[in-house]
Formats: C-alpha cells, sequence, structure tokens
C-alpha cells in the first residue's frame, strides 16, 4: 500500500499545484478575446501568471484547496475498504506537506483537526470496470464556487421556466446572473437535467471530470452547452464580475431520469481554478499514467 | 496603472474611479470575520495597529515560519467580503480607513461609509493566492494570534505593488451594481 499511498499524494499535489492544460489553454484562449488594456484582461493575466507562478513554486494554485472528491474505477476485485484507508493517510500526509490546506471543520463542534480527513472527507466513489487497471480522478472543488450552485424545481413560475429544454435553458442562465461577482469567475458549469435532488447535484458535478473543448455525444444537449457558454459571454459579467467577454468558460451538461413528479436542474459552478487531475495504477499501485 | 502609497491622504482616495486599477505599496492589517465582529462590539485594537489613512484586507492568509523564525506568508487571496456588510461601513467611520481589498463586493451601507469618511473598495483577484503572496515582502508583527487562530488574527504585512481594482468609490459607484444592472437587462434580451 506504500505505492499506492505515494501515487495517491502524487495526485493531490498535482491536482493542487497545476491545472489541467485544457483548463489553462481555455483561459489563454479568452486572455486574446478581451478587450485591450480593460481591468477584465489585467484580471486574466493575473489568474494565467498565478497558475504558472504555482506550477513552478509546486504549491497550491488557491489557498481554498477545497473539498476532495476522488473517482476510483477500478477491477472487480479491488479492496475498496483498504484502498479508501490509504486515501484517507494520503490526505493526511499531502495536508502535512501543504499541498492541501487545513480545510475540513467539524460541523457540531466547529472544530478543525487539521488532518482534512472526517466524516464526508474525503469522498470517494467507486465504481467497478472490466479493465484490470485502476484509474483514480480527483477533484479540488473551492467552498465560494460551491456556494453559488443551485438546484432549480421546474416548473419556476418567476422565471417562466417549464418542463422543457428552453426552461432548463432559462434557470441555467438565471444561476449564471446570479453568481456573479461570486465563485472567482469565469467559471465552468457542471449541469444535470433530471435525477433526485441528491443524484442531481451528484451528475452535476461528475460532469467536471469532462475535458473542457470535448464535444456531448447527445445533440441537443451538445447545443445547449454551447448555446449556455455563447449567451452568457454576451451577458457582460466578465471575469470576478469585472464586466468584460469572458462570464463562462465551459458548460457541461448531462440529463438523467426523473420521476413524472420531479423535474429538477441543478447546477454547479467552477471557479477558473478547476483542479482536475487522474491517473491509471498498475495492481502494485504505481502511477502508469496521467489521464488529463 | 496608478501607484499608491500608505498612508493615503483622502484627496488621493477621492481621484479614484470605479475601474481605476491600482498598485498599492506600504503596511497592510488583514482582518475578516472575527475581527470585524470584534471591532463593531467595541473591542480595542493594540497600540501598533494603527489603520487611521490605512487599509484592511480582508484575508486569511497561510503563513509558514521559516527556519530563521521568520513568518513567510505562503497563500494570501483575498475572501469574500460580504459577510463583514453589517460592520464595515461602522468600522471605516470609527477607525479612518480610507480603503477596503476584498473580494466580490459589498453593499449599500459600505458604499455610503465610503462616500461620507472618503473611502474606496479594492478588488483584488479572486483564488490569485500565488501572485498576490509574492507581492508581500514581509510580514511586521501579528496580533491575536492566539486568541482569534492564524487565518482570523491581524496581521500586519509589507506589501509592494499589490494589484487591485477599484470596484467601490467614494462618489457611490459602485461596478458590482452597476455590471449586475447592465448584466440583467441583457439576460431579459437574451430569453
Ligand atoms: S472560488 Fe475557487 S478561486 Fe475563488 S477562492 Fe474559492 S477555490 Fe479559490
Amino acid at each position: 500500500m506504500i505505492a499506492l499511498q505515494s501515487s495517491l499524494v502524487e495526485l493531490i499535489r498535482k491536482t493542487s499545484a497545476e491545472l489541467p492544460d485544457d483548463v489553462h489553454q481555455a483561459i489563454l484562449n479568452s486572455l486574446l478575446n478581451e478587450k485591450k488594456g480593460t481591468i477584465a484582461e489585467s484580471a486574466l493575466k493575473i489568474i494565467d501568471r498565478n497558475i504558472v507562478l504555482a506550477k513552478q513554486k509546486s504549491q497550491p494554485i488557491c489557498q481554498d484547496t477545497g473539498s476532495i472528491i476522488f473517482y476510483v474505477s477500478g477491477p472487480v476485485f479491488l479492496d475498496q475498504i483498504s484502498f479508501e484507508t490509504t486515501a484517507r493517510i494520503a490526505v493526511t500526509e499531502a495536508t502535512k506537506k501543504g499541498f492541501l490546506r487545513q480545510n475540513s471543520v467539524n460541523s457540531l463542534t466547529g472544530v478543525n483537526d487539521g488532518t482534512n480527513v472526517g466524516p464526508g472527507s474525503p469522498a470517494i466513489h467507486f465504481h467497478q470496470h472490466l479493465a484490470p487497471t485502476i484509474e483514480v480522478r480527483l477533484i479540488l472543488k473551492g467552498g465560494g464556487c460551491e456556494n453559488v450552485g443551485a438546484q432549480y424545481s421546474l416548473p419556476n413560475e418567476k422565471l417562466k421556466a417549464n418542463r422543457d429544454l428552453d426552461g432548463c435553458r432559462k434557470v441555467i442562465l438565471d444561476a449564471v446572473l446570479q453568481a456573479q461577482g461570486k465563485g472567482c469567475g469565469p467559471g465552468i458549469l457542471g449541469v444535470c437535467i433530471g435525477g433526485d435532488r441528491a443524484t442531481g447535484y451528484e451528475f452535476s458535478k461528475q460532469q467536471f471530470l469532462r475535458k473542457i473543448d470535448d464535444r456531448n455525444p447527445i445533440p441537443e444537449l451538445d447545443r445547449l452547452e454551447a448555446d449556455i457558454v455563447e449567451t452568457s459571454n454576451r451577458l457582460g459579467i466578465g471575469p470576478m464580475g469585472f464586466g468584460g467577454e469572458t462570464t463562462l468558460l465551459g458548460a457541461k451538461i448531462c440529463a438523467a431520469n426523473r420521476l413524472p413528479a420531479s423535474f429538477f436542474v441543478s447546477i454547479s459552478y467552477m471557479c477558473w481554478a478547476y483542479r482536475r487531475q487522474g491517473v491509471t495504477l498498475n495492481p502494485q499501485g504505481e502511477i502508469n499514467s496521467w489521464l488529463y | 496603472m496608478i501607484h499608491l502609497t500608505i498612508p493615503f491622504t483622502e484627496e488621493k482616495i477621492r481621484a479614484l474611479k470605479v475601474g481605476d486599477a491600482v498598485e498599492i505599496s506600504g503596511t497592510i492589517f488583514t482582518g475578516r470575520d472575527v475581527v470585524h465582529k470584534y471591532l463593531h462590539e467595541g473591542g480595542a485594537l493594540p497600540s501598533e495597529v494603527n489603520l487611521r489613512d490605512g487599509i484592511i484586507y480582508h484575508c486569511g492568509p497561510v503563513v509558514m515560519k521559516d527556519p530563521t523564525g521568520q513568518w513567510r506568508v505562503t497563500a494570501a487571496g483575498p475572501t469574500t467580503s460580504i459577510r463583514e456588510e453589517p460592520y464595515q461601513g461602522q468600522i471605516i467611520k470609527d477607525f479612518g480607513l480610507r480603503g477596503v481589498i476584498g473580494k466580490g463586493g459589498m453593499g449599500d451601507r459600505t458604499l455610503e461609509a465610503c462616500k461620507s469618511a472618503g473611502c474606496v473598495y479594492f478588488h483584488a483577484v479572486g483564488g490569485a493566492a500565488q501572485v498576490l503572496a509574492e507581492c508581500i515582502t514581509s510580514v511586521e508583527s501579528v496580533h491575536f494570534l492566539k486568541e482569534f487562530g492564524s487565518p482570523e488574527a491581524i496581521w500586519e504585512l509589507t506589501v509592494e505593488r499589490f494589484p487591485v481594482v477599484v470596484t467601490m468609490d467614494s462618489h457611490g459607484q459602485s461596478l458590482h451594481r452597476e455590471v449586475l444592472a447592465t448584466s440583467t437587462a441583457a439576460l431579459a434580451k437574451s430569453l
């Protein structure tokens, strides 16, 4: 388990200090779109400098190193109990090394024991697959952007949103409007149409495992994703809410079945510090390759 | 780019307008939730903490002691300011603040205090922990470390060319209010 532990510590370090290339590229592209000499442009330049600096210094991109969410796909015989034990030790070690801030608070007592380990932290989602390899993906999701997530129940009279794709579009755009100036934009949306209150948010977060520049295989959703990004970027909210061309870097949307009585649209908002990484491990727990 | 050095004068602060990019040099003090509540409830400041004509920074920095025993800031991005809205206006007036640094902007009461007392709200780039930490050249002192804990303590920091944008000025203008109005109107047209 020593190899697995050090692989997970390295995964945490890289996730916290290095933004994936697709996200960095999206930020660089948006920089070209901003008008020269504006405060929006200078905010994006500072963000770009911050990304480069964090990687150089191998230090957290943002001081809020966020909720720790692991997604593990493994073979049928993967021992989940010992994997989880090792992951918790790895999180504690990564915190000691400063890759993670002491960021987990007991909700009843307010005590932060400095380990980042406790009920619900880290969150680990296991999934079986038919290959012999283990894939571990990690998302670190900050608190500021988590606070602006929203769940809508359709129909929504105030927003004139019915139980159809146009209604979904309306509530998603409302969430973008409400999030302005909070959650450190430009942001990325993860959306689930349908599901229940728990699975809706769950699936919306899983959308963050997708690359920013990928395409949705479902044509309606692919169109909706493009439309949400385009429309949001016409609102003039801009980076940090300073005004400008870049409000969203991406929108990723999935659909899950729902009950006839319910129609939820669950929206998770990710800040520009979109920390996502993944590895494939060999059976000994050593890193074979990086996924992003 | 405007370059300002602390202590500020009312005249210099009144000259600032929403949208101005500013670089700040000098000594600033951090203060977040616990400090604001403490001051608002009449708590006293140690004599070394002089906020007059200076800045309070909404920030809970990550500070480490290096092998020689010196404090060193390793991450220092802004925290969300709106939580201090119930206290900020009064504190600006009582302590003679000329600037508040944070993120996300503040509300009408703070805007009104900025106008009447001659103060502005400076927005730092949220999440830019490394860039902002690089602008902190030294840690001068720390107060209430034991009582409030590290993120909530008052850290006295010397900064050089610390980059911010004026998003609320001393003339009653707020960029946050403007952008909210224009984006709400733009969305109404896109539906
Ligand atoms: S929202 Fe993201 S970038 Fe902003 S402070 Fe939180 S983690 Fe950092």
